[in-house]
């Protein structure tokens, strides 16, 4: 009836995650009590849950990561506790509870944390910087929303129901072969992974059907923000990549389920088939995540520094070459496997030129500030504190490439270092300056920048402090995920990292109160031009909140930097129509679909981990069911009356134009 | 365990090749990183002395510039990485003095096994070889994969089970060092650290001679206990029996290790529940 469900899923004997989990269903039943009992209910399922509207859905891609990030942060917090203390003793975590962890920290960061931040943003911000009213397939964002969160949903239900993989985050077989992980880990692993894949799938489809077909008038490709531009480099890669981790987490699950044997030991099964396919997958990730970051940084330096961005026709040349290049190197992730010279070399050397278009945007931020008037408001402190980071990442990042050099680093400290260093220097620092720099677009006031910036100087200290010592461990010849160790030298760096890791805390600490003291003061803080920092795209052209319809009208663009161009002409295309002709605008319903879709989906997934075919069977039905009733809808569109949409236009325009006159009689 | 503090020319060759590109980079990394923290300070909204551009947004002597810096210092570590991969190829053979020692490495759950086929020997979790000699290494696994990996002497290399990689080492220094699998295997994967004892040319017969001594001997049988899962607190050694197990391991004729299903001590239950320890 239940598969392999039984009472022994729950770890009764084991205090640390039944606690955690107890804490969580209090948080989570205390926050949907609250809601319910406040009837916040309806409000919550009208205008967010079954919400087609890019902006809510990035707003909960965010909401998303960021609780995940405070997931993933505990399991660094309690891996970097357990390494300090592990010297000479089996320190707190036993093997088994430890290797859960490490290879669920990098599940969550990746996969539900740096994902979702940089697709909230790009869902965010990309439509309203081509100054369209929505993304290609509105209903479709919000389906690929909702199975990212049953992703999420199903990593953290396997803290307190059965286990997680204990094989590290890209689950190499054949130790996640059924023969070597018999338990459900990999199972809560690869089907979380599938759906959440399927997500991401979607959005990038989305996303790069947005940019190529949806740009508002005169929004030629070479006048695209820099953001655009890398959202689009970043989604043809999610679209070229995603399949491959699909198609290699079905060969996996193949083997586990139906006695396949794609990586097994026996009967021909090849585990360096699965190693060439996942870093096939997995080089290319890396830089679905980090050129959006590329394309946030390029907005606050030019933003901040009151210049358009330098050589930017450079940069679109150097995000292309990256995004193609990315897909030839994945080779890199494993020199040590014994390929010999010539294959080594020649990745080696494809890896390292990756470093060269990289080194151009580096250069060319560098040239933007250079004759700029730097406002050092909170994402500017990001964007220079990621200059100066990633290019030590860049660095030992480049220096792993070099074969030999890999030969005694690989798999090391010191690449544990790297990959942080440019994930953390590069991906969550880019997610930070984007969250803070577009915060006002999306709830219409400021963040409260002393706070901010205490969050940025404790995130930076506590990076340094941390990372660095890693770097350190790896020339003494550390290897990673190591549960206890007894080389002496090794202890002092670990010591070092864990009070580094509770900088980090302070800085994450310093967010959240960041957060809520801004919304205390949001009266204070609002920001009523919609254009807080002076901006130079069209997303500041809008209101802050922007109107579901983001424009009234197509705004009509004429060069680079479109917003800054209508500003500069004193010409606000809003100021500037005396009595515009307001038309009917039709907008896309909103449609529970994702929202059941991601329903039957979690429940398909619990089941097929767990054995339980029917419960499959019935979660497959229902996201049919749900697929079909959707497709067979007569009306997918409403009208927002021309009356309606001068209102809330003629509201901002008077609220902009107060400011205005204010500004002059001072 | 310091890669800085080589015990052999492979590691030497590693060590020499990072320290080296290190610096090629750091050629470039510092002065941007300084104009980096300067432009970004001159150019404050607060220093009345800075003067604003905000037309200088192109010059193509810039884009020349900042396109070849990077290129160039990637053409030159792009050479580095060529040379270098072709000299310390992992199976390019290391001269050393006297015949090589020939030895085959087996990663087991959680130990290493090394055969010396000619000297008709094996050991777990030690390592001892003759100073100055070429060190002949075959390895495979037994079952998941690990890295081979001794810092101080270079290279490490992965063991698959049904496959043989190959590498070759050299100990200069006689002295104690360690090592370590650098791959993720599993509960006892931090166990499988190793001592590498490097004596001297004259002693290693002897230490070969005593060796041969034990009582206990490895064959098939006692091979197939020895790969159930478990961590080797001690350090046994053995006569080897046959001296083709390592290929009868390396072609699968001795099935892969079992994993937790039927490993001795298990009480792992099957369903996936969390295993008491």
């Amino acid at each position: 009836m239940l598969g392999k469900l039984d009472w022994s899923a729950i770890p009764f004997d084991q205090p640390i995650p039944l606690v955690a989990g107890a804490v969580v269903l209090v948080a989570i039943f205390g926050v949907l009590g609250w809601v319910v009992v406040k009837g916040y209910l309806p409000y919550l399922w009208r205008e967010w849950i079954t919400s087609v509207d890019h902006k809510r859905i990035g707003v909960m891609y965010i909401l998303l990561a960021s609780v995940m990030l405070l997931r993933g942060g505990s399991d660094a917090i309690m891996m970097r506790i357990q390494q300090a203390v592990a010297y000479q003793s089996q320190g707190y975590l036993p093997p088994e509870h430890y290797n859960q962890i490490f290879s669920a920290h990098g599940t969550i960061m990746i996969f539900f944390v740096a994902m979702p931040f940089v697709i909230g943003l790009m869902n965010l911000v990309v439509p309203l910087q081509l100054g369209v009213r929505d993304v290609a397939f509105p209903t479709l964002n919000s389906v690929g929303f909702w199975l990212t969160a049953t992703g999420a949903l199903l990593v953290n239900v396997s803290l307190v129901v059965g286990e997680f993989a204990r094989t590290g985050w890209l689950a190499f077989p054949p130790l996640s072969e059924l023969s070597y992980s018999p338990g459900v880990g990999v199972d809560y692993y690869a089907w979380s992974l599938q759906i959440s894949g399927v997500g991401t799938l979607v959005a990038g489809i989305n996303l790069v059907t947005t940019v190529l077909k949806l740009r508002t008038k005169g929004m030629n490709y070479l006048r695209m923000p820099m953001f655009c531009w890398t959202t689009l480099a970043s989604n043809l890669l999610i679209v070229a990549a995603f399949p491959i981790l699909t198609a290699t987490l079905a060969m996996l699950l193949l083997d586990r389920y139906l006695g396949f044997h794609f990586f097994t030991n026996e009967a021909g099964g090849n585990v360096m088939m699965f190693m060439n396919l996942i870093w096939a997958w997995g080089h290319p990730e890396v830089y679905i995540l980090v050129l959006p970051a590329f394309g946030i940084f390029s907005e606050v330096v030019s933003t901040f520094s009151g210049k358009a961005l330098f050589g930017y026709r450079s940069m679109v040349l150097a995000t292309m070459a990256i995004c193609v290049v990315s897909f030839m190197v994945w080779l890199h992730h494993f020199f040590t496997m014994g390929a010999g010279p010539n294959v080594n070399a020649i990745f080696g050397i494809a890896s390292m030129i990756i470093a060269v278009p990289t080194g151009v945007k580096i250069y060319n931020w560098l040239f933007t500030m250079y004759g700029g008037r730097i406002r050092f408001a909170t994402p500017m402190l990001w964007a220079v504190g990621f200059m100066v980071t990633f290019i030590i990442g860049g660095l030992t990042g480049v220096l792993l490439a070099v074969p030999p050099a890999d030969f005694i680093l690989h798999n090391s400290m010191f690449l544990v270092a790297h990959f942080h260093n440019v994930i953390i220097g590069g991906v969550l620092f880019g997610a930070f300056a984007g969250f803070e720099y577009w915060f006002p677009k999306a709830f219409g006031f400021r963040l409260d920048e002393r706070w901010g910036k205490a969050a940025f100087w404790f995130t930076f200290t506590g990076f340094y402090v941390t990372f660095m010592p890693l770097y350190i461990a790896g020339m003494l010849g550390m290897t990673r995920r190591m549960q206890h160790y007894n080389v002496a030298a090794w202890r002092p760096w670990m010591i070092i990292a864990a009070f580094g890791m509770a900088v980090l805390t302070m800085g994450v600490i310093c967010q959240i109160v960041q957060l809520v003291v801004s919304i205390r003061n949001r009266e204070a803080l609002r920001d009523r031009t919609g254009d807080p920092w002076d901006g130079r795209s069209l997303e500041w052209a809008t209101s802050s909140p922007p109107p579901v319809f983001n424009f009234a009208f197509n705004p009509d663009v004429r060069g680079e930097d479109a917003y800054w161009d209508m500003k500069a002409r004193a010409k606000q295309q809003s100021l500037a129509h005396e009595t515009p002709d307001y038309q009917d605008i039709e907008m896309p319903r909103n449609s529970p679909t994702g929202f059941v879709c991601a329903f039957f989906a979690t429940i398909m997934g619990f089941a097929l981990i767990w054995h339980i075919w029917w419960m499959v069977i019935l979660g497959g039905l229902g996201a049919w069911a749900t697929f079909v009733v959707f497709a067979w809808r007569d009306h997918d569109e409403y009208v927002i009356p021309a009356g309606e949409v001068a209102r809330i236009d003629r509201a901002n325009i008077d609220e902009r134009r107060n400011l205005v006159s204010m500004a002059g009689a001072v | 365990m310091n890669l800085l503090d080589p015990q052999g020319p492979v590691a030497a060759g590693n060590s020499t090749i990072l320290v080296d590109s290190i610096f090629i980079m750091l050629v470039i990394v510092v002065p941007t990183i300084f104009a980096i923290l300067a432009f970004a300070f001159w150019f404050r909204a607060s220093n009345p002395r800075a003067r604003y551009q905000p037309e200088f947004v192109y010059s193509g002597r810039v884009e020349m510039v900042v396109w070849s810096i990077p290129a160039l210092t990637v053409i030159l570590l792009g050479g580095v990485a060529w040379i270098g991969s072709h000299q310390l190829d992992p199976a390019a053979p290391v001269p050393g003095t006297g015949s090589p020692v020939r030895i085959q490495a087996v990663s087991l759950d959680w130990k290493w096994l090394f055969i010396y086929p000619d000297q008709r020997i094996a050991t777990v979790n030690t390592l001892t070889v003759p100073a100055g000699a070429e060190l002949n290494f075959r390895l495979t696994s037994s079952s998941v994969m690990n890295t081979f990996f001794i810092p101080q002497l270079g290279s490490m290399i992965y063991t698959m089970n049904g496959m043989v990689t190959k590498l070759n080492l050299r100990a200069d220094n006689e002295g104690k060092l360690q090592g370590l699998s650098a791959h993720f295997s599993g509960d006892g994967f931090p166990d499988m650290m190793f001592d590498v004892n490097v004596i001297s040319p004259l002693a290693f017969p002897d230490w070969v001679a005593n060796t041969a001594k034990t009582d206990a001997v490895l064959n098939e049988d006692s091979y197939k206990k020895l790969m159930q899962q478990g961590i080797e607190k001690g350090r046994p050694v053995y006569r080897l029996e046959d001296p083709r197990l390592f290929d009868l391991i390396a072609t699968q004729h001795i099935p892969p290790g079992p994993g937790p299903e039927l490993a001795s001590e298990a009480g792992r239950s099957h369903s996936g529940g969390h295993d008491a320890r």
